[in-house]
């Protein structure tokens, strides 16, 4: 069974992800923002990171980059799913070694989908 | 609606479309034709089936439009399109090298995403494809889908489904909230409004035929009768892709499936016209 950890400030967003993951067969754990991310995979490194981009503290971008920077920290399969759906935000991400990105709203057919497109399912 | 008036719509989609209407199907006849009837200012489903007895020909055309357009999205169901690239593309470059054509069919193209998603696929591939001409044509029953096919222009949530990131970075344009296909693809995919019941020869012939969750709806006559009729344009060494639901076996003798890739069939040449 793959770890995702699911990275939203949105307690809502983190539920909904949560419900469609497990149900896909993913042990999931939440961070509310990059900071406690990175924390959380410096104890132990997700398979799949599911990731906002505007959250408090520290955004998905700086994460991504940071935790590609750190050892270890190229494994992961990250999949940002975010509300800023133009292409310099998608090409920045891509840039920082995102694999795959969601453009809210979500449903668990794109999810799905995109995780299927990533080989994860 | 009343057993006589599903019945009526059941036979006339039946001699239209081919498709097979189900009798537990009235939750699908519902949510398809109430939108239609209420454009039409008409009260109801009696009143449509009123009007589709008195033979309104553009009230029948919506009515088997909104019953047989389906749901499509890129590279749906992924393998179908890994096979295409992974078996029979090879097989073309070498069997095709003289006259660097290949011609492919999409036969339920419905809004775009399957001829547009070969049409990727082959621009993925652009050099071992260099001089080549790939032509590609999508064919529906429905107007109203090629219209928005033809288009190339999809929501965010359709653009999104099946498509991996690096392919709508790199051969779409934001339009507002939407996304539309570069017109580099747009220009390697025809469309044409095609009813596979009826005869579709001067499509000309092709090397591959995508014929993807339409003979679902067939009752097995039919689908025999349209799968002959698709071998026939095809040559000996032509290949067939259907969806993971069908399959060739007892409907015809003209094709065989390819041992190990599901969902390919290649034609039995020991049976080619």
């Amino acid at each position: 069974m793959t770890d995702c950890l699911v990275v939203d400030d949105s307690r809502v967003i983190r539920k909904v992800a949560r419900r469609i993951l497990e149900g896909l067969g993913f042990a999931v754990s939440e961070a509310g923002d990059g900071s406690e991310a990175l924390a959380e995979c410096g104890r132990h490194m997700p398979g799949l990171v599911l990731l906002d981009w505007n959250m408090p503290v520290m955004n998905g971008l700086e994460f991504l980059q940071q935790l590609r920077a750190s050892n270890g920290g190229d494994r992961p399969i990250v999949v940002f799913c975010t509300t800023e759906n133009d292409l310099d935000h998608i090409q920045a991400a891509l840039q920082a070694g995102a694999d795959e990105y969601i453009m809210k709203p979500f449903d668990s057919e794109i999810i799905e989908a995109k995780l299927q497109s990533v080989g994860l399912l | 609606m009343s057993p006589g008036d599903f019945q009526f719509l059941a036979d006339l989609l039946k001699l239209r479309s081919g498709l097979v209407l189900a009798a537990d199907k009235g939750y699908l006849v519902e949510s398809r034709l109430l939108p239609v009837a209420r454009q039409r200012g008409l009260d109801g489903l009696a009143a449509l089936v009123a009007g589709l007895r008195k033979r309104d020909e553009a009230l029948t055309r919506a009515v088997v439009e909104a019953m047989t357009t389906n749901e499509s999205f890129f590279f749906r169901d992924t393998t179908p399109f890994e096979t295409f690239r992974s078996y029979v593309l090879p097989q073309l470059l070498a069997s095709r090298a003289a006259a660097r054509r290949i011609r492919i069919w999409s036969a339920a193209a419905s809004t775009g995403q399957e001829p547009y998603s070969l049409a990727m696929l082959m621009a993925e591939e652009k050099a071992r494809l260099a001089g080549w001409r790939v032509e590609i044509v999508g064919t529906d029953i429905s107007a109203e889908v090629l219209t928005r096919a033809r288009a190339g222009l999809y929501t965010q949530f359709e653009a999104q489904r099946g498509l991996p990131i690096k392919l709508l970075v790199k051969y779409f344009q934001k339009e507002g909230d939407q996304w539309r296909i570069a017109p580099e693809l747009r220009a390697m995919v025809q469309f044409r409004e095609l009813n596979l019941l009826e005869d579709f020869s001067a499509l000309g012939r092709f090397d591959v035929v995508f014929c993807r969750n339409v003979l679902i709806y067939f009752d097995q006559a039919t689908k025999s009768t349209v799968l002959d009729r698709i071998a026939s344009r095809l040559p000996e060494d032509g290949m067939l892709l259907l969806g993971a639901a069908e399959t060739v076996l007892g409907l015809t003798d003209r094709f065989r499936p390819v041992k190990d890739r599901r969902g390919l069939y290649e034609t039995n040449r020991a049976k080619a016209a």
